[in-house]
């Protein structure tokens, strides 16, 4: 232990003081921001704690559950057809999307599978639900960057679409028209016609949106390069859907599994872009909008006849085993692990949703960015909050 | 006319002049809200607007601003109360500072002031310390984001207006607005004197640089960062409500109407029209009636204005801060001093 003269001791603690006086002159005092629960940006209860040097973020965390629902297990004291009430209400923009891979894992249990007719309409309604799900987030972008106007034009144009889901299912936001070995029922007289007429309507909205806000400059320098997601990243992030197709992964589960679905049936397009930005991701969603509209009315085209249910017990008990499903839903990949030990409901269920996954790459990506780029960056990674917290 | 107006005993011309002043205030500041946010915005997003309140909702208007007067004055426990009160008054007062000094008609001016344009650039810059005022005082985080977002947009866009203007100064010789409509009208096109000379042609590129700046100093969409409702909720208006939230929104429009009817005194001939000026070469020519039909004038192009300033807001994305910054550092102002040093040779040279 060395021993330090008072001197030389009070040298010292003078110039440590001399050092923090200038330190703290130097120094700006941070700011906490709460961007959430209740904020216009971010849809719904979505909390983001961000730490900013003036208009800089330091770091950033999003804070959910602040509408976790519990239908994990709620599933639990469910019976099987009971569950797509639920699942519904998980991304509430496209609900038949959410039953169709849950109601697929109960049959693959049960070993059966839907005729060919339900197949193709259930994938119409399940490309209808993308349209509906995405026409909105292709409007709420403008809002988000501050053009008012494309979130109306989204509105009204997706009422033709939520129209004709109703017009199948009786539903326009919670449909509940998929059954264990079918659908509920056939297609109403002339839904097949307005169908093409609407998917002509939504093409011209994608038009208009591209016009409107894709081709505009300050759109541009808004979103090219914030936000930028590499490859690698995305995929040790665990990233999905549009967001992933983005940063350049040609990965889309309605190409790349097999599933009795009507997908395969027909040819099209799965949309990549290689920058990653925010740009890039809504240009995907946008192209894969205006593709989906074609793969309606391709399987419309295609569309067999026959029944659209096939013969299952009235009570309907699902054999014991375990089941994984996963489909690519308006948000990204979905997929319910569905375990059964052959009672009327499941033992347990796992969902997992696109958007919990895809946010959490959000402390990654809004660091060192600026406040207005947080609000780009989260409406291009496009979550729903039922997605996040279910 | 002139000799009327001083006939009026001192009282009768300040309570004329009070009356006109908060008239060609309120008066574009409704005009432009029904026209413009209630119908036109509606229009243009395919949808019909308030349609209850009176015939076409016209009357909506009234109903609003009857919502807001009913409203709790509410205030932040942690504001500082007194500069919380005063600042929507101080962004009003401004505007009204500043329609003091326009011409509407050859003798329908509130002040005929020798140094008009000037004034009207220093008191347009008043309502920043309102904003900054109101950023600063509500205690919330949003608000000073915005109230400082504001304070650093308009002190860079308040450097290519004055800039822009003086082209315009140079070319009349005057900063009197009413000698520069004069010399607009009573001006030419190489002897054709129809038209006059309205500055929208000779400093066509003033005219596009005061519109942005103007855009920006109102905080309307590409540069609204200081609202940007999707980021700051509403930046520093996030607090008020009720009466103090009126006069702000009061205060954005009539700003508007009165920025427009500058710029159309500086670059569209002010409150004359092509072929009204036929034999007239000074103010003292002008018939009477132009105190009546100027006004009329004015409104009209004011609108055209407005018309286009909304125009923009309704469609466009918002820019980033630092991106506008550039913007006005790095293009408005190295455009507008060219602009100037052009203006003064060909000025030299004819």
């Amino acid at each position: 232990m060395t021993i330090i003269g008072d001197r030389q001791q009070l040298a010292y603690i003078a110039s440590q003081a001399a050092d923090a006086r200038v330190n703290v002159e130097l120094e700006t005092e941070g700011m906490t921001l709460n961007i959430g629960p209740q904020h216009p940006a971010t849809h719904g209860t979505l909390r983001i704690i961000a730490r900013l040097d003036g208009e800089q973020v330091l770091w950033a965390e999003p804070s959910c559950g602040y509408m976790h629902r519990g239908y994990e297990k709620l599933t639990e004291v469910r019976t099987f057809p009971q569950v797509t009430a639920l699942v519904n209400r998980i991304d509430w923009l496209g609900s038949f999307a959410n039953e169709v891979p849950f109601i697929l894992a109960a049959e693959q249990l049960m070993e059966i599978e839907a005729p060919p007719r339900a197949q193709w309409i259930r994938t119409i309604l399940f490309e209808l639900s993308r349209i509906a799900n995405v026409s909105l987030f292709l409007g709420d972008l403008g809002v988000q960057l501050g053009a008012i106007t494309p979130v109306f034009f989204a509105f009204r144009d997706r009422e033709y679409v939520l129209n004709l889901i109703e017009g199948a299912t009786g539903g326009r936001f919670h449909p509940n028209f998929d059954r264990i070995g079918g659908l509920k029922d056939d297609l109403p007289a002339g839904w097949v016609d307005e169908t093409r007429a609407v998917m002509k309507k939504m093409r011209k909205f994608c038009d208009e949106i591209e016009n409107l806000l894709f081709g505009n400059e300050i759109f541009e320098s808004r979103t090219r390069g914030i936000g930028v997601i590499p490859r690698d990243v995305a995929l040790q992030y665990g990233m999905s859907g549009a967001n992933l197709r983005a940063s350049g992964v040609d990965w889309d589960l309605r190409r790349d599994q097999s599933l009795p679905m009507a997908w395969d049936k027909v040819d099209w397009k799965v949309w990549t872009h290689l920058d990653g930005d925010s740009y890039a991701r809504c240009w995907v969603r946008l192209q894969e909008t205006r593709e989906s509209t074609f793969i309606v009315e391709r399987l419309l085209d295609t569309l067999p006849s026959g029944p659209v249910m096939t013969k299952v017990p009235r009570i309907i008990k699902v054999p014991a085993g375990e089941a994984w499903v996963s489909t690519e839903n308006p948000l990204g990949e979905m997929g319910y692990y569905v375990v059964s030990k052959g009672d009327l409901g499941p033992f347990r269920v796992k969902i997992r949703s696109a958007s919990f996954n895809n946010i959490s790459i959000v402390p990654w990506l809004l660091k060192g960015v600026y406040v207005p780029d947080i609000i780009t960056i989260l409406a291009s990674l496009y979550f729903i909050l039922g997605d996040i917290d279910r | 006319m002139y000799a009327l107006l001083s006939s009026i005993p001192y009282w009768g011309q300040t309570i004329l002049r009070l009356i006109g002043g908060s008239v060609a205030v309120l008066l574009p500041a409704g005009t432009i809200v029904y026209l413009f946010l209630f119908k036109m915005m509606s229009f243009m997003q395919s949808r019909l607007g308030p349609m209850e309140a009176g015939p076409y909702g016209s009357m909506q208007l009234f109903a609003e601003v009857g919502k807001w007067l009913q409203k709790e004055d509410l205030m932040p426990e942690r504001a500082d109360k007194f500069v919380f009160k005063i600042a929507p008054l101080v962004v009003l007062s401004s505007t009204f500072l500043l329609v003091v000094v326009v011409p509407f008609g050859p003798d329908a001016w509130i002040t005929n002031f020798e140094a008009g344009v000037f004034y009207a650039l220093a008191v347009s810059s008043v309502s920043v310390l309102g904003i900054l005022m109101a950023g600063w005082s509500s205690a919330n985080k949003y608000s000073l984001l915005g109230g400082l977002r504001a304070a650093g947009q308009l002190i860079a866009y308040e450097l290519p207006m004055i800039l822009a203007v003086v082209g315009v100064v140079i070319q009349a010789g005057s900063m009197n607005l009413q000698n520069i409509v004069v010399a607009q009208n009573a001006g030419s096109i190489f002897g054709w004197d129809g038209l006059g000379n309205p500055y929208l042609l000779t400093q066509f590129i003033g005219f596009i640089i005061f519109m942005i700046a103007v855009q920006a100093e109102l905080t309307q969409t590409p540069f609204d960062m200081p609202i940007a409702e999707s980021e700051l909720v509403s930046g520093y208006m996030t607090e008020y409500s009720g009466f103090r939230f009126l006069i702000f929104f009061i205060g954005e429009f009539a700003t508007a109407g009165v920025f427009a009817f500058i710029a159309s005194v500086l670059f569209l001939g002010g409150w004359g029209v092509p072929f009204s000026w036929f034999g007239w070469t000074e103010i003292n020519d002008v018939d009477n009636w132009m105190n009546v039909g100027g006004p009329l004038i004015m409104l009209t192009k004011m609108l055209g204005l407005v018309f286009i300033i909304m125009w923009v807001r309704f469609s466009y994305p918002r820019f980033r801060e630092d991106q506008l910054q550039r913007f006005a550092w790095k293009i408005l102002i190295p455009v507008s001093l060219v602009n100037i040093v052009a203006t003064s040779v060909l000025k030299v040279a004819f």
